[in-house]
């Protein structure tokens, strides 16, 4: 598994961590049942101090993407769409309704939104999912 | 936080030298367990913080604590529960590095001679060996084993990375991470490389002029300080005398404003001052540390 991290950029750094192991099982680098190495392996090769890592696992916990457990480490999860599918949504409204009142500032009517969102959408590549209507929630 | 948890308290600590005041009011809590970061430019203050902090020198006003006591009136037991590594602290050339664990061990209550030549092992040092022998990252790695021979609860580190190259540098940092903090120790340290500070400290304070800027967990100072970049259709405005705008620069039609505590405000005074377009950039801590310790101290942004 590859992360890497950048002590130079103004992201923080578990931040960055989060972003790294979320884009690596995007991609299927890292699949659902894979072990992340454990918080002191990774804060000593990346040469970071444990909270930060042990942070970024909370984060990744908390958002789904791996679960814990206790004395055997920390795993890659089975993606939940619909388990978060609210949260997800909430998220993406809060995000487009400040990028929307930004561009609203700067002048833009809603043609050249509309526009400017077709455009980017289209760029998007969605991957299959077969499961994407399921309903049951099963935690 | 609640008094047991700060290892370390700075009450309104202030020390002048003459007419000069090396540190104003410096009031800080360094909680159990955390890697502080003493940050600020050569003669902020922070030696004299740290020397206030081992009883080495009298504040004028304001008081230091560690581990519970006032600083000044440090008891030798207290004090062996302090591992301190000075700024260029050198070590006897010809001694042996054993010698120097014997001799250490000698002196001060509660150094481990097992504890020591384990640390000795992890790095792969000869205690065989001369100091005088050693690399200059070597010899910097013997002085922190030296002082966490003890077994410390607190460790103060003034500038330890200074003149290390960077694959040394990189090898005391993953001691530092290693040694240091995986056995849940807190630490104190000072340093001029950002990027070091922001891989092992999770904790940062900014010293300026003697007077403490900002401090707080790495990402909450982080994220609490931002740079507005207005671009207006003539010439920028002069920068607007705003509480939280650290410092300001114009250039033609656009104007930069780094502010502490949320760009809203200074936003707001953009866009009735005309600004067209408006760019909100986080920074690095090397960019901030920079704003603060560039910026008359006398500006806004006071120390939380």
């Amino acid at each position: 598994m590859i992360l890497r991290i950048d002590p130079s950029s103004p992201e923080p750094l578990f931040q960055q961590l989060v972003n790294c192991v979320k884009s690596a099982v995007a991609t299927g680098r890292m699949r659902p049942g894979d072990k992340l190495p454990s918080v002191r392996e990774l804060a000593r090769e990346l040469v970071v101090n444990p909270n930060t890592v042990a942070r970024a696992f909370q984060v990744l916990d908390a958002e789904g993407v791996t679960y814990s457990r206790r004395g055997s480490g920390t795993f890659v999860a089975e993606p939940r769409p619909t388990l978060r599918k609210d949260e997800g949504l909430r998220r993406y409204r809060a995000a487009l309704d400040a990028l929307l009142a930004d561009a609203l500032h700067m002048g833009l009517d809603a043609h050249d939104m509309w526009g400017g969102f077709e455009e980017s959408l289209a760029e998007l590549h969605f991957p299959p999912r077969g499961e994407e209507e399921r309903e049951d929630d099963d935690e | 936080m609640t008094m047991s948890d700060a290892v370390v308290r700075f009450d309104r600590l202030t020390r002048w030298f003459g007419e000069r005041a090396a540190l104003s009011d410096f009031t800080l809590d360094v909680p159990r367990g955390s890697v502080y970061a003493l940050l600020g430019r050569n003669g902020a203050g922070k030696t004299t913080a740290l020397r206030c902090l081992l009883g080495l020198m009298r504040p004028t006003r304001g008081r230091a604590e560690v581990l519970g006591m006032d600083a000044a009136t440090l008891p030798p037991a207290a004090r062996a529960r302090i591992g301190f590594v000075a700024e260029g602290q050198t070590l006897v050339p010809w001694m042996k590095v054993r010698m120097l664990g014997e001799f250490q061990g000698a002196t001060m209550p509660g150094f481990d001679a097992a504890v020591f030549s384990a640390h000795l092992d992890r790095l792969g040092i000869d205690a065989s060996q001369r100091v005088k022998n050693l690399s200059r990252g070597q010899r910097a790695q013997v002085a922190l084993a030296l002082a966490l021979a003890p077994s410390p609860e607190l460790v103060i580190l003034d500038d330890p990375a200074m003149g290390l190259d960077p694959v040394v540098r990189r090898e005391f940092l993953e001691v530092m991470i290693d040694l240091v903090h995986a056995e849940g120790r807190t630490v104190l340290f000072t340093s001029h490389v950002l990027a070091d500070v922001e891989r092992v400290a999770d904790h940062v304070a900014i010293l300026h002029q003697g007077v403490l800027r900002v401090s707080g967990a790495v990402d909450d100072v982080k994220s609490r300080i931002v740079r507005v970049h207005a671009h207006f259709d003539g010439d920028a405005p002069a920068a607007p005398e705003l509480a939280g705008v650290l410092k300001s620069s114009a250039r033609g039609r656009a104007l930069s404003l780094t502010v502490c505590d949320g760009p809203e405000a200074v936003s707001e005074w953009a866009r009735t001052h005309g600004a067209v377009k408006l760019d909100v950039e986080r920074l690095t801590l090397e960019d901030l540390f920079i704003d603060y310790t560039t910026s008359p101290v006398t500006g806004g942004g006071a120390a939380a």
